[in-house]
């Protein structure tokens, strides 16, 4: 894990020391909240419904134990005792006083971690695969490249007041975990056929508004030329991009209407321009940075505690293949946390949940969490001797939810229960839908499902590339709910088309339900799964098991 | 046709706890909406609010919200002011407890 420098503390202990003079200044007056606003914004602090809201950032979504003890200490000190994991890898605070989050900031800065571009019209949080490190199926490690790309972006002179926020993400193999064709950019690690690595850049993809899949501006870019390119691609783009209109100023806009050719050909311009200026430090940092992600020492045991448990447990048999992945190194296990226990709010953990992972992470993950953009929380690194005793202290907290990937393990925006955006509330419809499928006990027959509920149109749920994707929308001053069909985050990545007309908030589960039960009796088979029945039989049979009384009507005007 | 002017409340966040308060008919903030003042006038309500945009180290982001009279005091029209008044639904957290 990377661990910051003299450089990286100052430059935060920096921040923090501005920000809360800047807080004392807004409360005794000499700020108004027009000067005030874009200071908080810069680090991370909203006003939101109901409250302040502060978004911390989780680069790449890597954690190490002390640091994810102190986001339990900022949820019981300065909270109510809980905290919510973001589709960017970022988590929340949904309660702060004002005048507590400097205080905030600090205990943050004491364990390398800050609130800076978590907002605003600057390079966000670079998000990452989840699995980075661990993947038996990655050709390298993404995070070295995040962290380059964080210490890069991070108060980047040029890139403060961008046309738009924008966003990064970076996988490290071909199945793509991080959702890279809906980023701004999007950056996939790539071996060429001389056995060097390097990378696949993607440029325009984006959700929200206007969802976009983004698209392939350079093939192969080599380690040397990473960052100029990027470099050249924001610099491109802060010049090119509009401001004239809020809803059209995202890069995957100013792609989509200069083209991606003429888009290229004033990013290799820029290019000639920061390829000169960059002096090959960006490479010896990020040699640097790179063996700071050397991989922890294996421990080579044997994993009988594991088979015999396998065995004999059905409650940790299908905990185990539900929420296990491969990992690269031979007797050990990715291990995701499910924190989307039927009911609960997805993505949010309690303090004491958090320190439970911490402590578990310690003792039996080589001291790293990883957040993934799924709101879950991945112990990375477990060796299979250890899963039994793991499984049962989840147990225990109420942590041991085998449901990743399936229906439960819904992604949702806070929605309007929070957020000062929203059109309608995401958390109450993703908590039905869970408690639902619990009760019809059919999650584990439907197989992987992805169901992602965004609260407005700006699509923090990513519902476009949900297989089912719910929109929550304010309809003549009712909460509305559209659903969309087909979406696909991953390397297959794919908009969801809308199915029909919203439902209302009593209808929106009631029809999940009779999409699902549906997709089993159109399915080949059980190993067939939605996403794929989908795209076997398109839309037509979908729309009719959530219509049904359109497709009654059709089925009579057919007769007649 | 200028469109007719229905009743409104002045609302707003205040500044250091960032909750959700009302303007009273005596010129206070309430964090319960049946005490505030239900504005019928639109040249008295653009007043209260005008008063309102004076307090910058009381308030953030003052607006005139949609309401109606009830028995308790005035009430909220729009789901999403309804929720300003008692907090989130997933925990029994804001106004549902605190008022």
């Amino acid at each position: 894990m990377y661990h910051y420098n003299d450089f990286d503390r100052a430059f935060v202990q920096e921040r923090v020391d501005q920000f809360r003079a800047q807080v004392e200044r807004r409360i005794d007056g000499s700020l108004t909240e027009d000067e005030f606003k874009p200071l908080r914004l810069m680090n991370g602090l909203y006003l939101q419904l109901h409250a302040y809201m502060l978004r911390v950032a989780i680069p790449y979504g890597t954690l190490s134990s002390d640091q994810m003890r102190t986001l339990a200490l900022l949820a019981e000190k300065w909270d109510r005792g809980y905290g919510h994991f973001t589709t960017r890898q970022n988590i929340q605070y949904n309660w702060p006083a004002l005048k507590d989050v400097p205080d905030m900031l600090q205990a943050l800065a004491d364990v390398g971690m800050h609130a800076i571009q978590t907002s605003g019209n600057t390079i966000r949080n670079v998000t990452a695969d989840h699995f980075a490190g661990a993947a038996a199926d990655e050709v390298a490690d993404p995070r070295p490249v995040a962290e380059l790309l964080r210490q890069w972006s991070t108060d980047h002179p040029e890139f403060q007041f961008l046309p738009r926020k924008f966003k990064i993400a970076v996988t490290g193999a071909a199945h793509d975990r991080a959702v890279i064709q809906a980023h701004d950019i999007g950056i996939q690690i790539v071996e060429n056929a001389h056995g060097e690595i390097g990378y696949k850049l993607l440029v325009g993809g984006g959700l929200g508004r206007t969802p976009m899949i983004g698209k392939v501006i350079e093939e192969f870019v080599a380690q040397e030329d990473l960052l100029p390119y990027c470099e050249a691609i924001v610099a491109a783009y802060n010049l090119m991009g509009r401001r004239d209109n809020k809803y059209k100023a995202r890069i995957k806009i100013t792609v989509f209407e200069n083209g991606l050719d003429t888009f290229r050909d004033a990013v290799l311009a820029q290019f000639e321009r920061t390829k000169a200026a960059f002096t090959g430090v960006d490479v010896k940092l990020f040699e640097e940075i790179r063996a700071q992600f050397a991989p922890p020492a294996w421990r080579n045991a044997p994993t009988d505690a594991y088979d015999a448990a396998y065995r004999a447990d059905p409650v940790f048999r299908s905990w185990a293949d539900t929420n296990l992945a491969a990992h690269r190194a031979e007797g050990y296990a990715i291990v995701s946390v499910s924190i989307k226990k039927p009911g609960q709010t997805p993505g949010d953990a309690t303090a004491e949940q958090m320190r439970v992972l911490a402590d578990l992470a310690r003792d039996f993950g080589h001291d790293e969490l990883r957040i993934s953009h799924e709101q879950n929380v991945i112990l990375p690194h477990v060796h299979k001797s250890d899963l039994p005793k793991l499984h049962a202290k989840l147990r225990e907290h109420g942590l041991a939810t085998a449901n990743i990937g399936l229906v439960s393990d819904i992604i949702a925006c806070p929605g309007m229960d929070y957020c000062a955006l929203a059109t309608a509330r995401s958390i109450p419809v993703a908590q039905q839908i869970a408690l639902r499928f619990e009760e019809l006990k059919l999650e584990h027959d439907v197989g992987p499902l992805k169901i992602k509920i965004s609260g407005c149109i700006n699509a923090c749920g990513h519902h476009h590339v949900g297989h089912i994707g719910i929109l929550g929308l304010d309809r003549a001053g009712v909460e509305n709910y559209q659903v969309t069909l087909g979406g696909s985050g991953d390397e297959t990545a794919s908009i969801g088309e809308r199915a029909g007309p919203g439902f209302s908030a009593d209808e929106i589960v009631p029809a999940i339900e009779r999409l699902v039960l549906g997709y089993l009796d159109l399915r080949a088979g059980p190993e067939e799964t939605f996403l794929q029945a989908y795209r076997r039989l398109g839309p037509a049979p979908f729309k009719a098991v959530l219509y049904p009384e359109q497709e009654a009507k059709r089925e009579r005007a057919d007769a007649a | 046709m200028p469109r007719q002017f229905t009743p409104k409340v002045v609302t707003a966040n205040r500044l250091l706890e960032g909750d959700a308060v009302w303007l009273t008919e005596d010129g206070r903030w309430t964090p319960d909406m049946r005490e505030a003042e239900l504005l019928d006038e639109e040249a008295h309500a653009e007043l209260r609010l005008l008063l309102a945009q004076s307090q910058p180290d009381v308030v953030v982001g003052p607006y005139l919200a949609d309401a109606r009279p009830g028995a308790e005091g005035p009430e909220p029209t729009h789901f999403r002011e309804t929720f300003r008044t008692r907090g989130p639904s997933n925990y029994t957290h804001g106004k549902q407890v605190e008022l």
